[in-house]
């Protein structure tokens, strides 16, 4: 065999157990959900195979569905939009503190050593009844009796905030380390006020890894099911507790699936929106 | 020749240069594929020598109860162990077996009759031979009944205890005349708007629309003034609980002053010291769960098992640990001096006190009930 027929061989030869891997974890069950949203689920509870487009014209067309998924996706926006307010200036200033970044970035990275469903029922005990801030709010004479802040749209994005914000401070983090602070000097000397040098110098260079924190965080929020259960009201749910009730509650593994693959297209639009516009490699630097 | 020798001779050719390292490597590679075909099949052939016997409950301290009086006799005798799983919900728990290779699940503690109708819709059953289960004499014809009415030639499981899904209601901010004045339309009641909670289950959120609505759980009529009784409750709500922990947290905390809730739940709640009242009104929700053999199962050890969990020391220990009333005949079976202070307990051993859900009407508009009910809750 030539040098340049095995050169041509090894990308694949260490690519083989990383797209076995995918092809059958990843592929091979997507192909039985597209199969699966075809059938139709019988009235005794059982499916029945075929070719239908039932559960995919329920999906479209009913109302129902139309608005939860649009819900979903303005929830993951504002979502999206606190974790960028609130992500970039903690951002900034780890990028920018001298000799502690790493404690800070472990400081960071903490969150994640505590489950995700302990972290937002930890909302509970805060924002409860009972909880610390009505408690402390009636110690100190403010009000009377406690307020009702739990099981709302706002708590629900508030636990989201709490999820995702990380995501976003490294995203940032990365854009903003990479950027020469030499540039911002150079700036400063050509006149621009500090404000100045960050507004046309520093933002701009650190938009590829906002967008990209962006990116994570609007898709992980808006596949999210656990938090509008535990913190949400009656009628706060989200797209993804519409799959599971569809495969869990109601076994309709056919709808449920037809629903999960609407999910995934208007997220996987979104990500070639991005890509065609940013690049993955942005998103690959921020979450390596 | 065993594995492990023979590829200690394949790793020893090759150390001599008798084979080459793509051939060694190439012959690796076919043994474990050969192995990862072969092992779905493999364990159909295991099952015939049974060594292990998968048991999935509710956790906790039932499960600590089985560990102790039941599993552990069990495998001391027959040497046989039990893998003890835990599932969240009943639903959750069928979408697993479903998706699973028969002889995957063995035993399961399921809950209402309306759930071995749906296994036996799904093909899951099995079929016992009650002469292998000496203890199932013991228990309540009433319960023994209910699944017979299902599968009239064979039954699949056994009883095990039984409940009910009453009110309950934090007593200081509602008196026990009122709760038995309103009965189950507190629950619509504006007084408590925001303090209300209710189970996201569309049975049992149907059951009580059914009573507020002063008709049959089993024989609904009007169906959209159910559906209204539904949505009202939902405009009233603070939060659909999903959970028994969450009840509970939900009542301790004062979050909502009234709900329904599982009886043995709420006597937890009680025993912890709570001031929270819990009242069965009139056709409240009867139900029992049972020890469900799943199809595929190795049935002769599974049935020793199930003897071992319906004997007297065992049921007892986890009717206590769980408080909900063992199905277990107390006019046979002499049943200790805390299980008949238990909620939803029935002295006379005929429960015909309690209103059980007729599984046929139940199973028969589950589709669409509980697609509706999806719809509802979210506010349409």
């Amino acid at each position: 065999m030539s040098i340049e027929a095995r050169e041509a061989r090894q990308p694949w030869i260490l690519l083989a157990p990383a797209l076995t891997a995918i092809g059958l974890l990843l592929i091979v069950p997507l192909m039985f959900i597209i199969v699966y949203s075809f059938w139709l689920r019988s009235a005794a509870g059982a499916d029945t195979p075929g070719f239908f487009f039932d559960n995919w014209i329920a999906a479209l067309t009913d109302r129902f569905y139309r608005d939860i998924l649009l819900n979903t996706l303005k929830i993951a926006a504002v979502t999206t939009v606190a974790c960028a307010v609130l992500g970039y200036p903690a951002a900034y200033f780890i990028a920018r503190s001298q000799g502690n970044k790493l404690i800070l970035l472990v400081l960071l990275m903490l969150p994640f050593w505590i489950s995700y469903i302990i972290r937002t029922m930890s909302w509970i005990n805060i924002l409860g009844v009972s909880g610390a801030l009505n408690s402390a709010l009636i110690w100190v004479g403010i009000i009377n009796e406690p307020i009702q802040m739990l099981y709302n749209e706002t708590t629900v994005i508030l636990g989201l905030v709490h999820f995702l914000l990380p995501f976003m401070v490294l995203n940032i983090f990365v854009s903003l380390d990479g950027i020469d602070t030499n540039l911002e000097d150079a700036a400063s000397s050509l006149g621009a006020t500090r404000w100045q040098g960050f507004l046309q110098v520093t933002l701009p260079l650190s938009l590829p890894g906002l967008a990209a924190g962006g990116l994570l965080c609007f898709v992980l929020a808006a596949g999210t099911y656990i938090t509008p259960v535990i913190l949400g009201g009656p009628r706060d749910a989200m797209f993804a507790n519409l799959v599971y009730e569809a495969i869990i509650r109601q076994l309709n593994w056919p709808l449920g699936s037809a629903l999960s693959l609407l999910l995934l297209i208007v997220l996987g639009v979104l990500v070639l929106i991005y890509n065609r516009y940013l690049g993955m490699a942005q998103l690959a630097k921020g979450l390596g | 020749m065993d594995d492990t020798k023979r590829y200690e001779r394949l790793r020893e050719r090759l150390q001599n240069g008798d084979i080459s390292r793509r051939k060694f490597f190439g012959l690796l590679g076919a043994a474990g594929a050969a192995y990862g075909l072969q092992t779905p099949f493999a364990k159909q052939a295991f099952a015939a020598d049974v060594t292990q016997v998968r048991f999935d409950g509710w956790g906790g301290v039932v499960s600590e109860a089985f560990r102790k009086y039941a599993f552990d006799p069990y495998t001391a005798k027959t040497g046989i162990k039990v893998i003890d799983g835990t599932f969240p919900g009943g639903d959750e728990y069928l979408a697993q077996v479903r998706a699973s290779q028969p002889g995957e699940y063995n035993i399961a503690h399921l809950s209402g009759v309306f759930d071995y109708a749906r296994y036996a819709s799904f093909d899951l059953t099995s079929e016992l031979n009650l002469a292998n289960i000496p203890n199932m004499a013991n228990v309540m014809p009433a319960l023994m009944n209910a699944f017979k009415s299902i599968t009239p030639d064979s039954l699949s499981a056994a009883p095990y205890d039984y409940g009910t899904t009453g009110l309950a209601y934090n007593r200081k901010y509602i008196s026990d005349d009122e709760i038995k004045e309103k009965g189950a339309k507190i629950l619509i009641d504006e007084k408590y708007k925001g303090k209300i909670g209710g189970w996201a289950d569309w049975r049992t959120r149907l059951w009580y629309a059914a009573l507020q609505t002063s008709q049959d759980p089993n024989d609904i009529k009007d169906m959209d003034a159910a559906w209204d009784a539904v949505r009202k409750n939902r405009d009233l709500l603070l939060k659909y609980w999903s959970s028994g922990a969450e009840l509970m947290s939900l009542l301790a905390e004062e979050e909502i002053y009234v709900t329904e809730g599982w009886s043995g739940r709420i006597y937890a709640l009680q025993e912890q010291g709570h001031d929270i009242g819990y009242y069965d009104p009139p056709n409240s929700f009867g139900w029992q769960e049972c020890l469900f053999v799943i199809k595929g199962s190795p049935m002769a050890a599974c049935e020793e098992l199930l003897n071992f969990m319906l004997d007297k020391d065992t049921s007892i220990a986890v009717a206590e640990g769980q408080s909900y009333p063992p199905a277990l005949d107390p006019t046979k079976v002499d049943l200790g001096d805390k299980i008949p202070k238990l909620p939803a307990f029935d002295p006379t051993g005929t429960l015909s006190g309690l209103t059980f859900a007729n599984p046929a009407y139940w199973n028969g508009n589950e589709a669409a009930w509980s697609e509706e009910f999806g719809r509802v809750q979210r506010g349409y």
